[in-house]
């Protein structure tokens, strides 16, 4: 029974990481810009593929390859906002779902395209294969290191919000983004900035969590809903509120797994909805 | 149709709309033209029918009313399993079947509309996707009900009020899904240019204002919902009835997102922007997924954004702007 809890709290805590990771990007740039991003996914994918591809054919260590794919997709997810996506702030709400989805299908095609349509296999170095003892209790060495790496970019993240000036202005923008132009923010190059950054967590998350979340083509759609509601429990503009969302999530749908699983994710769903309705704006919001 | 409300902006002057009555009768001609002179496509015919009723359940919501779903599936899949969950325990009358499809499809908008349109924005959005993801997952794991993954297999529905077995060319199905396409088609046009649908256009322009002048906001898009939920579910009812098959596809997020393209590809808030979007997209997919599926979903991937940033309005956008262009250069 305690193994089981465990077993349960562990792993549902590392899935959550990997939600998080892929997620806070994306509620930090829709609290910006207001902008309803469905196909943040795509950046996550992306930081997968690139991972394994750098792994695979150029012989890589895995952090390299991580750090790597991780700047690549950052001037990836630069260039995109400044091209394209720049075109759509303020625009209706379905002009932003359509577009979105438009570059989700894109994306998806492309990347089969290059790739194949099989699951991409990532091949972990040795020393995160194994088990790890701690205590009486045997965890694997990967997902540990995913906690443990979740939880020091989540401070470092946390660091640059609170105690930076760059952190302070994003603070800012997303409380009042006139107000924040006015008193001499260049908010469009914040924009960009905070884009980049963003969608190069995405990556991180997408590429350390490929062993969790499987890198195919189908990627952006089939986990399009956790990202989403991560961001929408969460709340919009806040690094926290994802956070718990995330864990939450995370912890709910593996606990689901183990003890019910012939009810699938209907409960994850039906806790959505509960959630929702009772913090439309998310658990904390800044807006 | 029913009277104007008495309105200072009319979008539309209500003269032109009449002199335009001749236009209206072109998709109807259009559909027996198809029967009349190509014989062996009933079935693809039959298939967008039910998609264009479907598509028009989508524009009165995210047309009129101002509510963008992406989980509209989550009610045509209602509707599809009621009819063919029925029709698996022995009772299958299309017409009834398509009545409880309806009438359980709106009751499940009933339960979700309540819930989700208390929200705005990205939580109404999450909702309604979560709502359908929500369904699906039911439909997915109550096996016995539903045949899970492989399907609702082997049902089959008897004639079309008692008369009109459906046949192997499908000229049954053809006629009756064009019948209630008709039935449906012209309740929504009522229903649009009643005060009601005009009181929908006013909560989407501006619900504060709305508001403020004594319009219960909260209930009319509630009522709007219920009434999309129930035309959602006669359209996946109409499904399973023509092909004799409930596939868990038609409760997924892809068929959410496929049918709002369809609108959106014709124009939404129009009425007659699922009539021309539906054919478009389907010609398009057949076109492009000839020799792999990828194409399409490349293609369709570009034309959504290309749309989006060119083109708003879609293909009855693209019609308004040319006519606009051609009566400016008529005018000396």
């Amino acid at each position: 029974m305690l193994t089981t809890t465990v077993t349960i709290l562990f792993f549902g805590i590392a899935y959550g990481m990997v939600l998080y990771l892929i997620s806070v990007g994306l509620s930090v740039t829709m609290g910006l810009m207001g902008f309803i991003n469905l196909a943040h996914g795509v950046f996550a994918m992306l930081g997968g593929y690139a991972t394994v591809t750098l792994m695979n054919q150029f012989g890589l260590p895995f952090f390299l390859s991580l750090a790597i794919a991780c700047l690549l997709v950052t001037v990836a997810g630069f260039v995109l906002e400044r091209t394209l996506y720049c075109r759509l702030y303020g625009r209706s709400e379905l002009d932003q779902v359509l577009f979105s989805i438009g570059l989700i299908f894109a994306s998806m095609a492309l990347v089969r395209m290059a790739w194949g349509p099989l699951a991409q296999p990532v091949q972990l170095p040795a020393y995160l294969k194994g088990q790890t003892t701690i205590g009486p209790y045997e965890l694997p060495s990967y997902r540990l290191a995913l906690v443990v790496f979740g939880a020091a970019v989540i401070s470092g993240l946390w660091l640059t919000f609170e105690r930076t000036l760059f952190g302070a202005r994003i603070r800012a923008a997303v409380d009042n983004g006139a107000m924040a132009q006015a008193i001499g923010i260049n908010t469009n190059r914040l924009f960009a900035l905070t884009f980049g950054l963003g969608t190069g967590l995405a990556a991180l998350g997408g590429g350390l969590g490929a062993d969790i979340l499987a890198i195919v083509p189908a990627y952006p759609l089939q986990h399009i809903v956790y990202f989403m509601i991560v961001v929408a429990v969460g709340g919009l503009g806040s690094i926290r509120g994802p956070f718990i969302a995330a864990l939450a999530i995370g912890l709910a749908d593996t606990a689901c797994q183990y003890l019910v699983p012939e009810m699938g994710a209907v409960f994850v769903f039906a806790l959505v909805f509960a959630l929702l309705l009772w913090r439309p704006n998310g658990i904390i919001s800044r807006r | 149709m029913n009277q104007q409300p008495a309105s200072i902006t009319l979008p539309v002057p209500v003269r032109r709309r009449t002199a335009l009555t001749a236009l209206h009768a072109i998709p109807w001609a259009v559909a027996l033209g198809v029967y009349a002179l190509f014989p062996g496509y009933e079935p693809l015919a039959t298939q967008m029918f039910v998609m264009i009723l479907f598509a028009l359940s989508l524009d009165l919501l995210v047309g009129y009313a101002g509510i963008v779903t992406l989980g509209h599936a989550g009610l045509f899949g209602t509707g599809a399993y009621t009819a063919g969950i029925l029709a698996a325990h022995g009772f299958n009358d299309p017409i009834a079947t398509a009545l409880c499809g309806m009438g359980a499809a709106a009751l499940v908008g009933l339960l979700f509309g309540s819930c989700m349109l208390r929200t705005k924005g990205l939580a109404l959005l999450m909702l309604s996707m979560a709502s359908a993801f929500l369904l699906y997952e039911l439909a997915n794991k109550a096996t016995g009900w539903t045949g899970g993954d492989d399907g609702l297999q082997g049902i089959s529905f008897g004639p079309v009020l008692g008369l009109f077995e459906f046949d192997f060319r499908g000229r049954t199905a053809f006629f009756y899904t064009l019948g209630v396409l008709f039935l449906a088609f012209l309740f929504v046009r009522t229903l649009i240019n009643s005060p009601f649908g005009w009181s929908l256009r006013g909560i989407r322009e501006n619900d504060r204002r709305m508001g403020a002048i004594g319009c219960p906001i909260y209930q009319r898009r509630l009522t709007a919902y219920v009434i999309a939920a129930a035309l959602a579910g006669l359209a996946g009812a109409l499904q399973a009835q023509a092909t004799q098959f409930v596939a868990l596809h038609v409760l997924s997020f892809e068929l959410s997102g496929d049918v709002l393209v369809m609108l959106i590809l014709g124009g939404s808030g129009h009425l007659y922007g699922a009539f021309l979007g539906v054919p478009l997209f389907m010609f398009a997919q057949d076109l492009l997924a000839k020799q792999d599926p990828t194409n399409w979903q490349l293609g369709q991937g570009i034309i959504l954004i290309g749309m989006v940033l060119f083109a708003p309005g879609g293909m009855m956008g693209i019609g308004r702007r040319l006519m606009a262009a051609v009566r400016r250069r008529a005018r000396p």
